[in-house]
């Protein structure tokens, strides 16, 4: 009893961690330090804003680092949205590349301006009805996460009654057929078949993806602190108890799928904007994998990292840049630097990183700046015990 | 046995995964307000019944009905409405979800305030009072028990199956868990109690029934089970050294 009540009180000094306890969300604990938290959040929101403001004003100069941005938030919503379904429903689906896929195109089918078109299609040709219809791109995104969104709840009904590896099997079969029929002959004036689309509006600025990133995420964290989300997490940790309760198993799964497509679709016509130009070779499973990194980098089950995991996987492959240049040390040209050596050491990080520090940098904890200042002061406490 | 009101009756119930018949048409009922007892070894079905009165199992012929309503049509989600939870075996607690999400996700069918049930809840195990901020799966084995007792009662059952509520805690704590039960008994809940600690169940339940191979053997009140020699001999053997 006496020892509940020491660790009750440690606790409150910590600001909600308890160390020891491997790190959960306290959802709705009153957080002592709560003005500390906003404070230092909003703080941290005009100091990213004023950097964004920064490159934009220079965006040639720092053309590199808002592609780097731009990508992350893409990617991040693609992650969370992966998150979503894997971390916190338990449902180990690998169709990202494929809503992807539905949403990317669709936006690109639906935005490229009209006069550019003909040169666009000039392979095939372009279906009549298509020719001059044009909508806003946030429409057009919206409509490619519906659509995405109504194929998930099509295949969720034969699928989700799979269980873990066979349910990763047949949305990995799904998102290979997509990009089949999208490159498929038969959908050349549409998709441009192999060809490609490109002359796809982009972003104008820096503040469009994150704006939109920033949208998408709020709402996913939004829906998993809902009575859905705690039913998701229920489903995740014990199907059979969650039935008890009298969820509905295969209903809420299959929320959490088509929710999750949504937004993937969402991220795909994001992607789409991004880089103006897209065929179907974007959307292999290689795309899946590195989103699936990115989660597992991040933390399944946490939202905030599979943000930090997009920042470090995007960053990561171009910080490691210097890799790919030849190395000449002493007059010796050392043989390994040379291009591809990068992506070597890039695996080799990656797998260090998932033997050792296997729960991910954020576990299944959400980003808090109680949490963060709880670790300095324990790493000086440490520091401070081994001088003494 | 007194004659009163059933809540849930059982008639003729046969249940069969693939070609093997856990349960071979057994009946009984529950009666209103009671501590009833399903006693017996592994595997002579006891799960199974319980399993398909929540329809979690589709039975393969006979009759369940819970206030003269046939529950066998019934999805899960319906059937928990209508006022009876399962306490499943294991404790089956939602590990990464803390002691008051857990307790909500009890009350999830329910659309009314939940306010009073959870201070009911709390002053009949003030230990998740304490613990309500900790993840489920940091309780120890008898707190998390609790836990899943008292999350069944969120959902304001009339009836409450439990599946094994002894299972794997110590002496001491079944003890505390039994006396539980007798005290959600008196608050007006109907029992259906299944266990293999035969000698606990029987001093608590009212009414009991011993179950081998699919089939009821033997039924009687608890005090009558207690002393049958056929009983003692198979499952209190142990229990009464």
């Amino acid at each position: 009893m006496s020892k509940m009540k020491e660790k009750a009180v440690s606790s409150k000094m910590n600001g909600g961690y308890v160390p020891g306890s491997s790190g959960h969300v306290y959802q709705k604990r009153r957080d002592p330090h709560h003005v500390r938290s906003a404070v230092l959040t909003i703080a941290a929101c005009i100091l990213l804003a004023a950097l964004m403001a920064f490159y934009q004003k220079n965006a040639s100069d720092h053309s590199y680092a808002i592609s780097i941005i731009e990508r992350s938030a893409v990617y991040a919503v693609a992650a969370a949205a992966m998150n979503l379904v894997t971390g916190f429903t338990g449902l180990f689906s690998l169709g990202a590349a494929g809503f992807m896929a539905i949403g990317a195109y669709t936006t690109a089918v639906l935005t490229i301006p009209l006069s550019a078109r003909a040169s666009v299609y000039y392979m095939n040709g372009i279906a009549p009805w298509l020719e001059n219809l044009q909508v806003p791109v946030l429409v057009a995104m919206i409509l490619g996460g519906l659509i995405s969104a109504g194929f998930a709840a099509l295949i969720g009904i034969p699928v989700l009654r799979l269980k873990s590896d066979y349910l990763a099997i047949a949305t990995l079969g799904f998102a290979e057929i997509i990009r089949t029929v999208l490159a498929a002959p038969m959908m050349d004036q549409i998709t441009n078949g192999s060809y490609g689309l490109n002359n796809i509006p982009g972003f104008t600025n820096i503040f469009q993806p994150l704006i939109l990133a920033a949208v998408c995420i709020a709402i996913m964290m939004l829906l998993l602190h809902s009575s859905y989300g705690r039913a998701f997490k229920a489903v995740r940790d014990d199907e059979v108890a969650a039935e008890a309760m009298g969820i509905n198993l295969f209903r809420t799964k299959e929320l959490s799928f088509v929710i999750s497509s949504f937004f993937m679709g969402i991220s795909g016509g994001m992607l789409a904007l991004f880089m103006r130009s897209i065929d179907t070779k974007t959307f292999q499973i290689t795309m899946t994998y590195n989103i699936l990194l990115i989660v597992v980098l991040g933390g399944i089950g946490s939202i905030t990292g599979s943000i930090i995991g997009a920042l470090l996987i995007n960053g990561g492959q171009e910080w490691l840049r210097f890799l790919d240049e030849p190395l000449t040390v002493g007059g010796v040209s050392i043989p390994l630097f040379r291009p591809g050596f990068r992506m070597v050491i890039y695996s080799i990080v990656l797998m260090v990183v998932v033997l050792f520090w296997r729960r991910g940098i954020m576990g299944d904890r959400e980003f808090s700046w109680n949490h963060l200042f709880s670790v300095f002061r324990r790493k000086k406490k440490a520091s401070q015990g081994g001088a003494q | 046995m007194e004659k009163t009101e059933n809540l849930l009756e059982i008639n003729n119930l046969v249940v069969r995964y693939g070609g093997i018949e856990a349960v071979r048409g057994i009946s009984f009922g529950v009666p209103k307000g009671k501590i009833v007892t399903l006693i017996g070894s592994n595997g002579a079905g006891k799960s199974s019944t319980l399993r398909s009165v929540v329809g979690l199992v589709k039975p393969a012929a006979g009759s369940i009905t819970f206030k003269g309503e046939d529950l066998l049509k019934l999805p899960t989600e319906t059937i928990v409405t209508r006022g009876i939870t399962m306490v499943p075996e294991g404790r089956r607690v939602f590990v990464n979800l803390t002691v008051a999400e857990n307790l909500r996700m009890g009350a999830y069918m329910r659309k009314d305030s939940i306010d009073k049930d959870l201070e009911r809840v709390y002053t009949l195990f003030p230990r998740l009072k304490e613990r309500s901020w900790q993840p489920a799966g940091t309780l120890s084995g008898g707190e998390q028990q609790m836990l899943a007792i008292a999350r069944a009662l969120m959902s304001k059952p009339e009836l409450v199956m439990m599946d094994e509520p002894s299972l794997g805690l110590a002496p001491i704590i079944v003890q505390e868990v039994f006396e539980i039960i007798r005290e959600i008994n008196r608050e007006g809940t109907t029992i259906l109690l299944i266990e293999q600690n035969a000698n606990m169940a029987l001093q608590t339940a009212d009414c009991g029934y011993v179950m081998e191979t699919g089939r009821i053997t033997l039924s009687g009140t608890g005090r009558e089970l207690a002393e049958n020699e056929q009983v003692r001999e198979a499952y209190l053997g142990k229990a009464k050294e």
